[in-house]
């Protein structure tokens, strides 16, 4: 099916807040990389879980309680569906991906790495695909080692392939770079490194909304998304990870739901998925989740990535036009992001301004510091898209631009 | 000299001829193209404030009648065109008036927006920095 004019603007109708004037004009929404808005249906399915499916779960005996529970294990079976994985017991909820990443950093850690041991990433990764194997490597005394890319944004898989040895224990790099817009060859990626008998998690951040994802035909380790950015609400993201992994990691943090039996002499752990859900889980989170994966699946993540691939072709053609400008990003393989700089404008000045049109755009680093510092630029304007956008839209947003650098050059 | 109050209801005045934002921000452009570029000597890593997004050089000296000059520049223009108007405010003022001023303009003129504690283009941080600068040559001065 091809997202013609007609259903998107039927699409469009399903998102309220597109509705909104920003200082008196229409908001043009595409800083979707940062959070994605919500359609209508998962926000009725939060006031109708707060309304009618609210009580606390899996241990209650009584009605209310095993309705949410249900509720709740129904939205696992979801995701599992959604993502492609073999078992329901293999997708962990977490606050998001920040958190998922921060979980299998402790976990795996502590089963499996050593002083003296490595840790891959790559030279595109966001903070959150940083700073907990650094802590990692500070905890354990070992080194984190990066994959560097080459000027077009493209990982370099040759230096990837001599970057691994005996010493890696994990390998955890971006599916698509919130920041370039690569799409990364994951599944080459996993393959090699699989040769090595190392492990791989994929950053599925703005993986999951923009294109087709399979957990077992890529034959991703573990695989990590969060909630907000695929539609669904905030503080509520998924860890998927293989089962036989999950069952030799130790628990991450310690509380209800993920005992067994407690005692003051020994403690025993609940078996998978609880195992990793300490404390009372999001369950109105994950209905949500579980809806906003139904209401994209239902229009399809083909079409999905079709029709972003058109607009963002589309929207990188028309600012070509700008004199000076300056595409950070230009893999052959791209998601729905447009990193640029025009002339010696800095980034904050033309978000500021795009702002006051009513266009919200990302300026600055995009919390990938050594990113921006491996490229020698202090930050981009980053447009990224939804299918909820529209030609329309970047017609206005192309015009605002050349109005803005016409006031700051 | 006018005092620290008339020049914020001038700078005030100044932003009210405008009722579209843009017109606004054209004005803190032509302010922050007009703000006297610093010494290279300044842009030094211990002179930088610290905003998420662009960065500002600050210094501070005290001439002999007791006041402060301030010079500040940033990377972005509309960041240079706030540090114009802070300049203009505090710059040639004696430690106490810097230290008892009531900074009502930004607000005023809708600048609201840049003074958000997190991830904004650090004006509160400009603007503690210009007051301990001011704390420190008064307890200099005795």
């Amino acid at each position: 099916m091809k997202l013609d004019s007609q259903i998107i603007q039927n699409i469009r109708a399903d998102f309220p807040i597109l509705e909104e004037k920003i200082y008196g004009k229409p908001l043009i929404y595409f800083d979707n990389g940062a959070t994605t808005q919500k359609p209508l249906c998962v926000l009725e399915k939060i006031e109708y879980a707060y309304k009618h499916l609210n009580a606390n779960i899996h241990r209650g005996v009584h009605y209310l309680s095993q309705k949410a529970t249900e509720a709740h294990e129904e939205a696992r079976s979801t995701i599992a569906g959604f993502l492609g994985a073999t078992k329901r017991e293999e997708i962990i909820f977490t606050r998001g991906t920040t958190e998922a990443i921060n979980l299998i950093a402790f976990s795996f850690g502590e089963a499996f790495c050593q002083e003296g041991d490595e840790i891959i990433v790559s030279v595109m990764e966001h903070h959150s695909n940083i700073v907990p194997w650094q802590m990692l490597c500070e905890r354990k005394k070992m080194q984190l080692r990066v994959v560097p890319m080459h000027e077009n944004g493209e990982l370099q898989i040759d230096a990837f392939r001599r970057l691994l040895n005996e010493k890696t224990k994990l390998v955890s790099v971006t599916h698509v770079s919130n920041v370039l817009g690569t799409v990364n060859p994951v599944d080459e990626m996993i393959r090699i490194s699989h040769e090595m008998n190392v492990p791989v998690l994929i950053d599925g951040a703005q993986a999951v909304p923009h294109i087709p994802v399979n957990v077992q035909e890529m034959d991703a380790d573990f695989y990590v998304f969060s909630g907000h950015k695929i539609y669904g609400p905030t503080g509520i993201g998924v860890l998927y990870g293989k089962e036989k992994w999950l069952n030799a990691l130790p628990p991450y943090q310690g509380g209800g739901e993920m005992i067994e039996k407690v005692s003051f002499e020994k403690t025993t752990y609940n078996v998978l998925p609880f195992k990793f859900e300490a404390g009372t889980p999001d369950y109105i989170g994950s209905t949500a989740l579980a809806e906003a994966l139904r209401y994209i699946s239902e229009i399809g993540l083909d079409n999905i990535a079709a029709y972003e691939h058109d607009l963002t072709a589309y929207a990188t053609e028309q600012l070509s036009a700008i004199e000076g400008i300056r595409f950070i990003g230009t893999a052959a393989e791209k998601s729905a992001v447009i990193s640029f700089l025009v002339g010696n404008i800095h980034p904050y000045d033309i978000g500021m301004l795009l702002d006051k049109l009513g266009i919200a755009v990302r300026t600055g680093h995009h919390c990938a510091q050594p990113l921006m510092d491996s490229l020698d630029i202090p930050g981009t304007v980053r447009a990224s898209f939804s299918f909820y956008n529209t030609k329309e839209e970047i017609d206005v947003f192309v015009a605002a631009l050349k109005r803005v650098v016409g006031m700051l050059s | 000299m006018l005092s620290i109050n008339q020049v914020q209801d001038e700078i005030i005045e100044d932003f009210a001829q405008f009722d579209d934002w843009m017109d606004k921000y054209a004005l803190l452009i032509d302010l922050g193209n007009g703000l006297e570029p610093i010494n290279d000597q300044y842009k030094v890593p211990q002179n930088i404030i610290e905003g998420c997004q662009s960065r500002v050089w600050l210094t501070a000296e005290l001439d002999g009648e007791g006041k402060i000059t301030y010079k500040a520049e940033s990377d972005a223009i509309l960041v240079k065109g706030i540090v114009a108007l802070l300049l203009r405010v505090f710059s040639g003022r004696t430690p106490d008036e810097i230290l008892n001023a009531d900074l009502y303009f930004v607000e005023k003129i809708g600048l609201r927006e840049h003074l958000s504690p997190t991830r904004s283009n650090g004006l509160l941080a400009m603007i503690k920095q210009i007051k301990l600068y001011a704390l420190a040559y008064k307890s200099k001065m005795g």
